[in-house]
C-alpha cells in the first residue's frame, strides 16, 4: 500500500456549481436589464450633441474663468438668505416632526391601528416629494420668495427627521422608562424623564445632519423662484453670465464644505 | 455630629450641556441669530394672506387627481424614469468602485488617495439639479443629460462610502490572503471584497431608491423622465394630472423602498 493516489487534480474554487451558475445567471440577468434600459434612452438621444459635447465643455469652460470676484458683493445677501431657509425650514421641521415621531412610534404612539398609519404616511408622503417640487408648488400658492423656500424646506425634512427620531424612540431601553413609570410618574412626566433623555442625542445628531442638507438643498430652491442664491445662480444662467456663475459655483461650494464641517464637529461632540 | 441638610432640596434635571457659559452662550447666540434671522427675512404677509385662498383652490384644482387624460405621456415619462435610474445606478457604482478604492486610506498611495477624495468632494458639493442644468447644456434636452447627471452623483455617494468601509474593515483578513502570495487584484477580490460586499450592495439598492427619486425632479431642468411630464402639467396648469403624477412617484418610491428593503434583509 503506497498511500493514497491522487487521480485528478483538484482545483479549489470559491463556490460550489450550483452557486456559480446562480451567480453567473445573477449577471446575465443583470447585463441584460442594463442593456436593455441604456438602448431605449439611446433611442431618444441626439448624439450628434453629445459627440459634441466635449468642445462645449472647454467652450464653457473657458467663457467661465476667471469668475467675477468683484461680483461677490452682491452675493452676501443671497448667502444669508440661503442660510436662513436652511435654519428656520429645519426649526420648523422639527416643531412638527417631533408629534409625528411620537405618534409614530410603536412604543408611544396613541393607537397602533388608527394613529400610526396616518404618522406613517405624513412621513413617507413627505419624503418622496423633492424639496424642489414642494417650492414649485408653494411658490405658486405664496408667492416666490424666502418664505415659499422657508416652508418648502420644513416640509420636505418632516419626513427624515420623523422617520429617525421615530427610529431611535422605539430602539430606547423600556426599563428605564418602566423605572420611572414605577415612581408613580405621569404620562407625560414618563415621557420627559423616561423617553426624552433617551433619544436626545439622536436628536441632536439627526437636527444637525438635516440642517446641513437643508443648507445643501436651499442653495438650488431658488431655480424654481423660492429665493436664495439659486435665484442669483438662475438669473446668471440664463444671462449667460458665465464668470459669475462660477463664482456662485465657488460660494455655493464653499459653503456647503463649510456646513458638512460644522455638522461633522457637532455630531462629534455630541456622541 | 450631623450633616446640615439644606430643609427642603428638591431634585432638579441637570441640564443638557453642563458647562453654564457655554449653555448661556449658545442660547444667548440663537436668540441673537432667530432675531436677526426673523428680522431680514422679507415675507410679504399681505401676498400671502393674498395666496391662502389661491392655495384652498390650488389644492381643490389637484383633486380628484386625473389619471386619463394624460396616461400616455404618465406612463412614458415613468417608463424613462425608471431606465435613467437603473441605467444610471449601474454605471455610477461602477466607475465609483476605482474611485472609491483609490480614495481609502489603507490601500491607496497618497497622491492617488488625494486626486480620488477631491473628485468625491466634487462630485457631493453640487446639487444633482445644478448638475442637470450643465449637463443638459451639454449633452441636449433629454433622458441621457439625466443618466449623466445621475452616474456622476453616485459616484460622490457609493464611492465615499465604499472608501469609508474599506478603510473600517478588519485588516488581518487581507494579511492573510496577501501571506498566500496573492497579486493585488487577487488580493482585492479575496481579502478586501468579501468584507465589503453585503453592505455595500444594500448601499446600492438604497442608491437606486435616491436615484429614482431624484430623477423626478432632474427633469424639471430638461433631463427627461416623469420630472418633465410634470413639469408641464404644472405649466398647463393641469394641476389634477399633477396630482396623478405626484400620486404616482409617492406610490413607487414607497414599493422600491419596501421591496429594497426586504431585498437588504434578504442579501444580509
Amino acid at each position: 500500500m503506497s498511500g493514497a493516489i491522487v487521480t485528478s487534480k483538484k482545483v479549489w474554487q470559491r463556490h460550489d456549481r450550483k452557486t456559480q451558475l446562480a451567480v453567473w445567471a445573477a449577471w446575465l440577468f443583470g447585463t441584460a436589464v442594463f442593456v436593455y434600459c441604456f438602448q431605449l434612452i439611446s433611442e431618444r438621444t441626439i448624439w450628434a450633441f453629445v459627440w459634441d459635447a466635449p468642445a462645449q465643455a472647454a467652450d464653457l469652460g473657458a467663457r467661465m474663468v476667471p469668475p467675477a470676484w468683484s461680483y461677490i458683493h452682491y452675493l452676501w445677501r443671497p448667502i444669508w438668505d440661503t442660510l436662513n431657509i436652511a435654519t428656520l425650514g429645519t426649526i420648523i421641521s422639527i416643531v412638527i416632526a417631533v408629534p409625528i415621531a411620537y405618534c409614530a412610534a410603536r412604543n408611544t404612539t396613541p393607537s397602533v391601528a388608527f394613529v400610526r398609519p396616518v404618522a406613517l404616511f405624513i412621513i413617507v408622503a413627505s419624503r418622496s416629494i423633492n424639496s424642489l417640487i414642494w417650492a414649485l408648488m408653494l411658490v405658486t400658492i405664496v408667492g416666490p420668495g424666502v418664505f415659499a423656500g422657508i416652508i418648502a424646506i420644513g416640509l420636505r425634512s418632516i419626513g427624515f427627521v420623523a422617520k429617525l427620531l421615530y427610529e431611535a424612540i422605539e430602539e430606547i431601553d423600556e426599563s428605564q422608562v418602566e423605572a420611572v413609570r414605577s415612581t408613580g410618574a405621569s404620562a407625560a412626566q414618563t415621557t420627559v424623564y423616561g423617553i426624552v433623555p433617551q433619544v436626545m442625542p439622536a436628536f441632536a445628531g439627526i437636527t444637525v445632519f438635516r440642517w446641513d442638507i437643508n443648507i445643501r438643498e436651499s442653495t438650488v430652491l431658488g431655480l424654481v423662484g423660492a429665493g436664495g442664491i439659486g435665484l442669483e445662480l438662475n438669473a446668471a444662467i440664463t444671462q449667460l453670465y458665465w464668470t459669475q456663475v462660477s463664482l456662485m459655483l465657488l460660494v455655493i461650494i464653499g459653503t456647503v464644505i463649510l456646513s458638512e464641517w460644522v455638522s461633522a464637529k457637532v455630531r462629534h461632540a455630541i456622541i | 455630629m450631623s450633616l446640615a441638610l439644606p430643609a427642603h432640596r428638591t431634585w432638579k434635571k441637570p441640564p443638557a450641556i453642563k458647562r453654564a457659559w457655554l449653555r448661556w452662550t449658545l442660547i444667548v447666540g440663537a436668540a441673537i441669530y432667530l432675531s436677526l434671522a426673523l428680522g431680514t427675512t422679507h415675507v410679504n404677509w399681505s401676498r400671502v394672506w393674498e395666496g391662502l385662498p389661491r392655495g384652498m383652490q390650488f389644492v381643490t384644482a389637484f383633486l380628484p387627481p386625473d389619471f386619463t387624460s394624460r396616461w400616455t405621456e404618465i406612463v412614458e415619462g415613468i417608463a424613462e424614469t425608471l431606465w435613467m435610474t437603473v441605467a444610471a445606478t449601474v454605471v455610477g457604482i461602477a466607475l465609483s468602485v476605482p474611485v472609491g478604492i483609490g480614495a481609502a486610506r489603507n490601500i491607496a498611495p497618497l497622491p492617488v488617495y488625494y486626486f480620488c477624495r477631491s473628485v468625491l468632494a466634487v462630485s457631493r458639493s453640487f446639487q444633482e439639479i445644478i448638475l442637470a442644468i450643465f449637463f443638459v447644456k451639454l449633452f441636449g434636452f433629454g433622458p441621457f443629460a439625466g443618466f449623466v447627471t445621475l452616474s456622476f452623483a453616485t459616484i460622490g455617494f457609493y464611492g465615499k462610502l465604499l472608501a469609508e468601509d474599506i478603510e473600517d474593515m478588519d485588516p488581518s483578513q487581507a494579511e492573510a490572503v496577501r501571506a498566500t502570495g496573492a497579486g493585488w487584484l487577487q488580493w482585492l477580490n479575496y481579502g478586501v471584497q468579501p468584507q465589503v460586499m453585503p453592505r455595500m450592495i444594500g448601499l446600492g439598492l438604497y442608491r437606486l431608491d435616491i436615484n429614482f427619486r431624484e430623477s423626478a425632479v432632474v427633469g424639471i431642468v430638461g433631463g427627461g423622465g416623469i420630472g418633465a411630464t410634470l413639469d408641464t402639467a404644472f405649466n398647463r396648469y393641469e394641476f389634477d394630472s399633477a396630482a396623478a403624477i405626484i400620486l404616482i412617484i409617492i406610490a413607487i418610491v414607497m414599493a422600491v423602498e419596501y421591496s429594497s428593503g426586504y431585498l437588504r434583509r434578504w442579501v444580509q
